[in-house]
């Protein structure tokens, strides 16, 4: 069982340093995982899977749209194809040959992102997506992941190999705590405790569960005791997980790297309204565009640092 | 040798189950569907050598993929008189809890489609990415892909016609049903599209052309193309009639979307030999 004590940061590396690794150790156990990439290899950090494996790297070039239909074409075969480039382009820029050549089509293609949300930084609002959760998540049969560290990432590309069906892998390019123990087991659709509270739940994803871990411990300081639950798979998502955690304390927190519309929040908010109507504050962007800048410095201005949490875990147990 | 009468009498067949497919539901796509049946019966029937049992995967087989999946009724016909489902099967086009849908899918699990197609431009890039797999798996059987000629107009096309030659897919067989026609008009007028055989040319593909209405001279190219083994894919320009078998429906962009009244489909019938039984119905 893992506590706050024990969610310890032990380093820093990007998340996207995760996912090279994972496609790797992925590439090693399977024959059929190819990796494609639009122009992109050197940013998502796969040289050690396309230095060993050259003949299973698909260089497509600057065409995304073809790369969709190329990994469904593959998939169709019996390939495992993994696409490689920013979340933005993996998302937005082709969502009907997503939707049509893999996710009605049920083709096993991973959709691999990198670059996702405000903390791509300098690059500015052009790349920052902010909506590609709700659009995929709006998918049927899509599996929808964001994980937080450099552990998880690894491990969950592993995960997504050995399941069926069309996945879109959501991370990122800071350097990032790496603070989840890498023993720790990794399941689609299974949400990850972090440590057991009592007076407000706070479900968090991708790179705000680190920003969560250390609210929670400011929090506890102040006598506010948090049952902090990482959902790293928004779809399928642990239903059971969330509502037995909302019937506990009765006020929830959400917090992610994404717009407050379509995103983790959407999604815990639909189910609790079905099954358990909840108080719920969200951690998220509202309802804007990002801007140039340095990840963490976007992260505080557009309302998602540790304050910004501890303020809206108030927030919620107030509303009880 | 192609018993080519035997592949016109097949063609009759087609032709008369597109009519009446389309006729049934009051919908659907007659036009193109007529003017490629030729094609699609050379494809099936003579051409490519694959399995009515149906694999997914396509191991050791050729594969078909149709990018303009609008002209459904054509390959849903051929694939039932190939063997992959009942004939019977093709009176529920287009209905409610049918797994013949409008366009093709692979969600019903109708055996012979291998993905969706209708939403354009698609349909090159899978079946380049097949091509791709079968070399990474030494398998030295042909993937073929049928786009419209209007349909040339998607960006994605041509992202598709710059990987292919420079990955060196000779096994990729690109089929362009050059019939000059599209929804709003002739292509000319909508959105020129020029010559497909300069354009693929200077792309690095090689050109074959032929004319996608003469069994003899479809078959005698689709083998040529299915042999070829030079590091380059090929595209096959192929000059279609539009309406092809029925006089009233020859080289206008009327029928593209469009079904036959009780009168007109008795007329078109008329003019198309029963081969092969035509699949029961009632009404026609």
């Amino acid at each position: 069982m893992l506590s706050l004590d024990k969610l310890q940061s032990t380093g820093k590396k990007a998340t996207r340093d995760g996912f090279g690794a994972g496609l790797k150790a992925a590439g090693d156990q399977h024959d059929n995982v190819v990796m494609l990439t639009a122009d992109l290899r050197g940013s998502m950090k796969s040289e050690d899977f396309i230095n060993t494996y050259p003949e299973r790297f698909v260089q497509v070039g600057i065409s995304e749209a073809n790369m969709m239909g190329l990994a469904a074409g593959l998939a169709t075969g019996g390939k495992i194809p993994v696409t490689t480039t920013f979340a933005n382009f993996s998302t937005g820029r082709v969502y009907d040959q997503i939707r049509q050549s893999i996710a009605y089509s049920d083709k096993n293609v991973k959709i691999c992102a990198s670059h996702a949300g405000l903390t791509l930084g300098e690059d500015g609002a052009t790349h920052q997506i902010l909506e590609d959760i709700g659009m995929m998540r709006m998918l049927p049969g899509m599996t929808v992941i964001n994980p937080c560290d450099y552990n998880q990432t690894k491990a969950a590309v592993q995960a997504i190999v050995e399941h069926h069906g069309p996945v879109y892998l959501r991370f990122g390019r800071p350097s990032w705590p790496i603070f989840i123990p890498e023993d720790t087991k990794f399941e689609i659709g299974k949400a990850l405790h972090l440590s057991e509270g009592s007076d407000v739940s706070v479900f968090a994803t991708g790179h705000l569960v680190w920003y969560a871990v250390e609210a929670a411990r400011q929090l506890k300081e102040e006598g506010i005791s948090v049952d902090l639950i990482n959902i790293h798979t928004i779809k399928p998502l642990d239903e059971e997980a969330v509502v037995a955690s909302a019937r506990k304390t009765g006020a929830v927190v959400t917090c992610e790297e994404h717009n407050k519309y379509g995103g983790l929040g959407s999604t815990i908010a639909e189910c609790l309204s079905k099954q358990l109507p909840t108080p719920q504050e969200y951690v998220a962007t509202d309802d804007t565009f990002g801007e140039s800048g340095e990840a963490e410095e976007l992260l505080e201005k557009y309302g998602l640092g540790v304050k910004d949490i501890v303020a809206a875990v108030k927030r919620a147990v107030g509303r009880k | 040798m192609a018993d080519i009468q035997e592949l016109k009498r097949i063609a009759s067949q087609v032709r008369r189950d597109i009519i009446r497919q389309v006729y049934l539901c009051q919908s659907g796509h007659p036009g193109g569907a007529l003017g490629n049946t030729d094609l699609f019966v050379a494809l099936f029937f003579e051409v490519m050598k694959h399995d009515p049992s149906f694999n997914m995967e396509a191991h050791g087989e050729d594969a078909f993929f149709l990018s303009n999946g609008h002209i459904s009724p054509v390959f849903y016909s051929v694939l039932a008189r190939a063997g992959y489902f009942p004939v019977e099967e093709l009176k529920t086009f287009r209905a409610i809890d049918s797994r013949l849908q409008g366009h093709p899918t692979t969600h019903e699990g109708l055996p012979g489609i291998r993905v969706a197609s209708g939403s354009l431009g698609q349909g090159v890039s899978v079946a380049a990415g097949m091509a791709l797999q079968k070399r990474m798996d030494g398998d030295d059987r042909t993937v073929f892909v049928l786009t419209g000629d209007g349909e040339q107009q998607e960006g994605q096309i041509w992202e598709a016609a710059l990987f292919a030659p420079h990955n060196k897919l000779e096994n990729l067989v690109l089929i362009i049903d050059d019939n000059g026609q599209q929804i709003d008009g002739p292509t000319r007028e909508v959105l020129r599209l020029g010559s497909f055989a300069d354009k693929y040319r200077a792309f690095g593909w090689d050109i074959m052309e032929m004319d996608g209405n003469n069994m003899e001279e479809t078959v005698e190219t689709l083998k040529k193309a299915q042999a070829k083994r030079n590091g380059k894919p090929t595209c096959i320009v192929m000059k279609t009639e539009m309406g092809m078998g029925v006089d009233y429906m020859v080289g206008t962009h009327h029928w593209h979307g469009k079904a036959p009244n009780e009168e007109q489909a008795k007329n078109a019938l008329s003019q198309l030999e029963e081969t092969l039984g035509d699949f029961p119905a009632e009404g026609i």
